[in-house]
């Protein structure tokens, strides 16, 4: 019983509680899968996804610049920072359309009941252990992404970054003199 | 600004983050204690189980596996000896006094030997075992359908779940037998079956003699081992604590197929 993997600050609930750590997992699996099918359907409809996500040309062009432009801690400002710039797009696009789909079909292949209604799901991830192994990896890379996305949150402006998600109204920063 | 108020403030921010922190954890150990909190999460459960049976064609079967791929060990977990002196007594002779009675609400209730069960429609079948604790066994098993078992005793149309009474019990005291409980649905699945045999030997004392339940589409604990006695009922809520199972009254959940 005393040891653990994970301290308690870190796991729901805090003591080991492998029902009600089931309840809670089980719940926000849903609420992630209904938000999930939610965003994914009005990005598509609403064209979110094609206007502010898929990369242009114009994005592929500016990678080696963006890239320079983050490694030096430069944030866009003027007009630029009205648009994601590409490894933004990049990032999203890879956690909505890789990392998600990965955790959902790894925890979901998991089920005994789920494994009854495709036959090989369960082969093609490499067995029952190894979707396990997947499922949480790719729950550590959520986390990390949740972890850098919020940092940026903050360092780039977090009221107007805040005002913007919420109200669509986004207030251009001023152009910084670089010196 | 100067460098002392930058720190300030972000020490304050730290610790503001810090103590919301705390105040999020200690907020939710108080809202699992909570009954009202864990019902609402409790909705998880009905939503998998509805949209499963939404999904899952009735006779969707579970994967099944080549002899070569069984696990060497099929690993014995919960209560391997039964602390059940009448279970013990049944043992000793082989299971050759061992009946399983099957009444409730039935127009003829019934009692099987084991060869009354072993000359009912029978079915094997080689599937992975997948415990609610996170491990898997593949294991062969033989065993009497309990769909042709159930047709036998007549259920009455009311009938909805058959829950499964065992002869092992759960306190060092020798009381809280094991018992589990299942809908019709799974009842009458092609691969639900009471097994007698596994690894093509009779079934062993740790694995559950003289019978166990094999529900493929569901973890290990709804499986019930040292299975004495089936009973047809329209609701469970009065049987023990009242939750259709014994995992099920410590807070697991009754639907098990995820």
């Amino acid at each position: 019983m005393n040891a653990r993997g994970f301290p308690s600050w870190l796991t729901l609930p805090g003591v080991q509680w492998l029902a009600m750590a089931r309840r809670w997992h089980m719940f926000f699996a849903w609420a992630l899968a209904i938000t999930s099918i939610c965003y994914v359907s009005y990005s598509v409809i609403s064209r979110h996804l094609r206007r502010d996500l898929l990369p242009t040309k114009k994005d592929w062009r500016s990678i080696g610049n963006t890239v320079k432009d983050h490694f030096f801690f430069r944030h866009p400002t003027g007009d630029a920072a009205k648009n994601y710039n590409v490894l933004q797009k990049l990032a999203y696009l890879s956690v909505i359309f890789m990392l998600f789909p990965l955790v959902v079909l790894n925890g979901l292949g998991m089920s005994p009941g789920m494994d009854a209604l495709f036959s090989g799901w369960v082969d093609f991830f490499g067995g029952r252990q190894s979707m396990r192994t997947i499922h949480f990896i790719v729950s550590w890379a959520l986390v990390a992404f949740t972890a850098v996305h919020l940092f940026q949150v903050v360092v780039t402006g977090f009221w107007n970054n805040l005002r913007s998600m919420i109200t669509g109204k986004y207030r251009v920063p001023p152009e910084a003199r670089h010196e | 600004m100067n460098k002392d108020n930058k720190l300030t403030r972000r020490s304050l921010l730290a610790s503001t983050f810090a103590g919301a922190c705390a105040l999020t954890l200690a907020g939710c150990q108080k809202l699992s204690e909570s009954t009202w909190f864990s019902k609402i999460l409790g909705a998880g459960e009905k939503a998998t189980y509805k949209v499963q049976r939404l999904l899952l064609p009735r006779k969707a079967m579970a994967q099944e596996f080549a002899d070569a791929d069984r696990s060497p060990q099929f690993r014995s977990n919960g209560t391997s000896t039964p602390n059940n002196p009448q279970y013990q007594a049944l043992a000793a002779n082989g299971f050759a006094g061992f009946r399983l009675e099957v009444g409730g609400l039935v127009d003829r209730p019934m009692s099987f030997s084991l060869a009354d069960l072993r000359a009912l429609p029978s079915r094997t079948q080689t599937t992975r075992h997948d415990c609610v604790e996170g491990w898997s066994a593949i294991g062969k098993w033989k065993g009497v359908r309990l769909g042709a078992l159930i047709e036998t005793v007549r259920p009455k149309p009311n009938v909805r779940y058959v829950v499964f009474h065992c002869a092992d019990p759960m306190e060092e005291d020798g009381s809280s037998p094991y018992y589990e409980s299942i809908d019709m649905e799974d009842a009458f699945h092609p691969q639900t079956i009471l097994a007698y045999e596994m690894n093509d030997q009779t079934l062993p004392v740790a694995n559950g003699a003289p019978l166990r339940l094999r529900l493929e589409r569901q973890l290990g604990y709804k499986m019930a081992k040292y299975v004495m006695r089936l009973e047809l009922v329209e609701d469970y809520s009065k049987i023990a604590g009242g939750k259709g199972g014994y995992w099920e009254d410590q807070g697991y959940e009754w639907y098990a197929g995820i």
